[in-house]
């Protein structure tokens, strides 16, 4: 395999060797679950109300990546997501887009007609996502074919295989080599699918290598298991990206993905960016929510605030 | 365009504050004897909420008298009979917990997210607690039939005033004792509303009274010849004057005193996490805590790391009107205590400790004091060896954990300690050697009813909460 260079900053000769980056990933502070949790439960009780509200509602709808991801999607269906994420209200054209839409790389092209001429990215989930069992010509073959149909923003997912037998430098070698594969052109989001990495001191771990690595983004999980983005395991990767930027001046993107389906949760998640990150995570290019259903959530308590009255699903599209 | 929390305060109108309360002696509210009162403010405005009856010699008399003639029946009911009224005082707290949580934080300052979180859920669990035990006394190791030891007087502080109250009235009700307690000068309304609780309940005339006042109120009753059993909870100088007075006599004496808690932070502690900690062992409660982490010990080689990182989280604390659901740190409770905490800061510079603080804004009116960190203390300046009671940490170093027990023990008090660390042997390890009363792992200030608390030395003697909280009430 062909090593590809890293960007270079104060940590690049972290991965020299498997030795030496498993000195640094274990090296980490630990992680205390309860604490974490804790500091993520009291954020949660902040209380967002009017004006702070409408902020963070439209901030959290210009945040979505409006995602579907399943084996029944057609060009119909990828069709409808574009127009809901370029105009996701119609009754209120003041609402925001969303950031991007998210498909598998087959369906790119028609995404990207769908929301041309919009500032709506494409997005498309790569590497043999979601288990990434596969081998690494194939799943760059499919990072190829999704850059090449015009994907803006590629979502890979780690080999959590070799992650847990401790092979951290398989794992950081293949996302250097889709980091190469995307080119200059698309931004690269790593999925950890932290259901399966389990403890937080392993999130914290893959979060140090994805961000060594090359990622633009790191990426809570797929959406396609028991448990996806929580606010701890959100709140345990800003703190990395902050500290990463802390000590290399490179600024790296967090999106959970996965589970978060109410407009409360959304804004829950954005006070935790804002008292962990800090507010120069909180844009769009910086932050993203993996999800589907909760834009309509969004929308329906975004007119609720701006007419006073909750009028049900029925007022929001249905896609 | 940045995220501004807008304001989100939790509303005044959940709370009917009378313009004047009396004493509540034998079930009635009453005048003092001699027609003095006081008046109670709020610390966040300066904004005048009751006046206050206050109590004198005459009226401790009474109320004396008044929990002596109580004790025979309560006493005599079976515990199965006085475990209802505390779990039906339990539930009253809880129904009401939006009120009393809104005229806690009116009365004392604190953030309104703190009395709804803490205060109140812990002085209802308090009370069911101690309810459990009320007809299972003989099985608490205390011999077949325990017996209750009579009047007891209790003065309480202000920093926790209704919880402190739960954590004197429950153990000792439960135990079949009567008591007549004095809440703080500054904070006594929470008191006054949980004796309309407790005519709610339907408790015996007598079996609970309230004397608000001054020191002097609470000098007399501790010193009052027909009182059997004194609990105090306070300053250290208060605890040592009342421990004087009894001597002597056959009062039963249980001291909560001040402290000067170690939080000690080993080089291989979950960093994160232990800067949680560390802001919630100081500044809960604006520091007015005689279990703050006042004093961190964080390992010399991993001293910079922390401080960075404490300093950027404590710049996140949001400061302003505590009925604001999103303020971390309220007022200090009184002009007096405000004095005292600034003078004993002013103090640490002028030793030559490094004062940094948070920068945020002080309100006008009020009592305030921003977050403030000490840096470059050593175990000779007074901002390591005096309690603040403020928001105010020390930031001493050490280099091995021998040095870092040393450090931590060496100081006149011994109520709590925290050990920051991933290695689960040199938490009992650590936690051995530590004389303190409390000492937590990887946290910081959590409490529970079934845990007893207290403290070593000039922190106090004698435990409450907890199994061991009922020895202080039963004549063993």
């Amino acid at each position: 395999m062909s090593t590809t260079p890293s960007p270079t900053h104060a940590l690049t000769d972290v991965a020299a060797s498997d030795a030496s980056l498993r000195r640094f990933l274990h090296g980490l502070p630990g992680v205390d679950p309860v604490g974490l949790e804790a500091r993520a439960a009291a954020l949660g009780t902040r209380s967002i109300k009017t004006t702070a509200k409408a902020y963070a509602l439209d901030l959290a709808i210009s945040m979505v990546d409006l995602t579907t991801l399943e084996g029944a999607d057609t060009p119909g269906k990828v069709r409808a997501l574009g127009a809901k994420a370029v105009l996701p209200d119609p009754t209120d054209r003041t609402a925001p887009s969303t950031a991007a839409v998210c498909v598998y790389p087959d369906l790119v092209e028609v995404a990207k007609a769908a929301v041309a001429g919009s500032s709506v990215k494409v997005a498309s989930v790569a590497t043999a996502f979601p288990a990434g069992r596969a081998p690494l010509e194939v799943k760059l073959a499919d990072v190829r074919a999704a850059v090449a149909a015009g994907a803006d923003e590629v979502d890979m997912v780690i080999d959590r295989g070799a992650f847990l037998a401790g092979h951290y430098l398989k794992v950081y070698e293949e996302i250097t080599a889709v980091k190469e594969a995307c080119g200059g052109a698309a931004r690269l989001k790593v999925i950890f699918e932290t259901g399966e990495l389990s403890t937080y001191d392993n999130i914290r771990r893959a979060s140090w290598l994805a961000m060594l690595a090359g990622a633009d983004f790191i990426k809570t999980s797929t959406g396609k298991v028991a448990v996806n983005a929580t606010p701890a395991n959100t709140l345990l990767m800003l703190q990395a990206v902050r500290e990463f930027r802390d000590r290399t001046g490179v600024q790296i993107g967090v999106k959970p993905a996965g589970g978060i389906r109410t407009a409360k949760d959304a804004v829950k998640f954005l006070v935790i960016v804002n008292e962990t990150a800090g507010p120069d995570w909180l844009d769009n290019h910086w932050f993203r929510f993996g999800a589907s259903s909760l834009l309509n959530d969004l929308l329906m308590q975004r007119q609720k605030l701006a007419t006073g009255r909750y009028s049900g699903p029925d007022y929001v599209t249905v896609d | 365009m940045t995220f501004e929390y807008a304001p989100a305060p939790e509303s005044r109108s959940v709370v009917d504050i009378a313009p004047s309360y009396g004493l509540f002696v034998d079930g009635e509210f009453t005048e003092a004897a001699d027609g003095r009162v006081f008046k109670t403010v709020s610390p966040s405005t300066e904004e005048v909420l009751s006046e206050m009856a206050r109590a004198g010699e005459a009226d401790v008399d009474r109320a004396v008298a008044a929990a002596r003639r109580a004790f025979e029946g309560w006493s005599a009911l079976p515990g199965s009979e006085r475990a209802k009224y505390l779990f039906r005082i339990a539930r009253i707290v809880q129904e009401r917990s939006r009120e009393l949580a809104v005229l806690e934080t009116l009365d004392n300052g604190k953030p309104i997210k703190e009395t709804r979180d803490a205060d109140l859920p812990l002085v209802a669990a308090h009370f069911f607690y101690y309810a459990g035990w009320a007809d299972k006394l003989e099985h608490a190791g205390y011999g077949p039939a325990p017996k209750p030891l009579g009047v007891a007087a209790q003065v309480i502080p202000w920093n926790f005033p209704l919880l402190m109250l739960a954590w004197k009235i429950a153990p000792a009700l439960a135990t079949g004792n009567t008591v007549v307690l004095k809440p703080a000068e500054t904070t006594p309304l929470s008191a006054l509303f949980f004796a309309d609780i407790c005519r709610q309940a339907g408790l015996p005339k007598g079996v609970v009274n309230i004397l608000p006042g001054y020191g002097d109120t609470g000098a007399a009753l501790v010193a009052h010849p027909d009182v059997n059993k004194v609990a105090f909870t306070g300053s250290t100088a208060v605890g040592k004057a009342i421990a004087r007075t009894v001597a002597g006599t056959r009062k039963k004496l249980t001291l909560e005193l001040g402290g000067k808690g170690a939080n000690i932070v080993f080089d291989d502690a979950p960093v994160d996490q232990a800067v949680e900690g560390i802001v919630n062992g100081i500044f809960f409660n604006q520091g007015q805590v005689c279990c703050a982490g006042s004093r961190l010990l964080v390992q010399e080689s991993v001293h910079d790391e922390v401080l960075d990182a404490l300093k950027r989280r404590i710049s996140t604390l949001r400061l302003g009107d505590p009925l604001d659901k999103n303020t971390d740190i309220g007022a200090i409770n009184s002009a007096e205590q405000l004095a005292r905490i600034s003078s004993l800061a002013d103090q640490g510079e002028a030793e030559g400790a490094e004062r940094w603080t948070a920068p945020c804004e002080i309100p006008s009116a009020g009592y305030w004091f921003a977050p403030t960190v000490f840096s470059g203390v050593t175990q000779a300046h007074t901002v390591a060896r005096d309690e603040i009671f403020g928001p105010v940490l020390s930031v001493l170093t050490f280099r091995t954990p021998d040095e870092a027990v040393a450090k931590a023990n060496n100081t006149a008090y011994g109520l709590s300690a925290g050990i920051w660390t991933d290695k689960g042997s040199r938490i009992l390890a650590v936690a051995n050697k530590l004389r303190a009363g409390v000492v937590w792992s990887n946290t910081f200030n959590k409490f529970d009813p079934t845990s007893p608390f207290g403290g070593y030395k000039e922190s106090g003697y004698g435990r409450e909460g907890g199994r061991h909280g009922l020895e202080a009430y039963l004549d063993v």
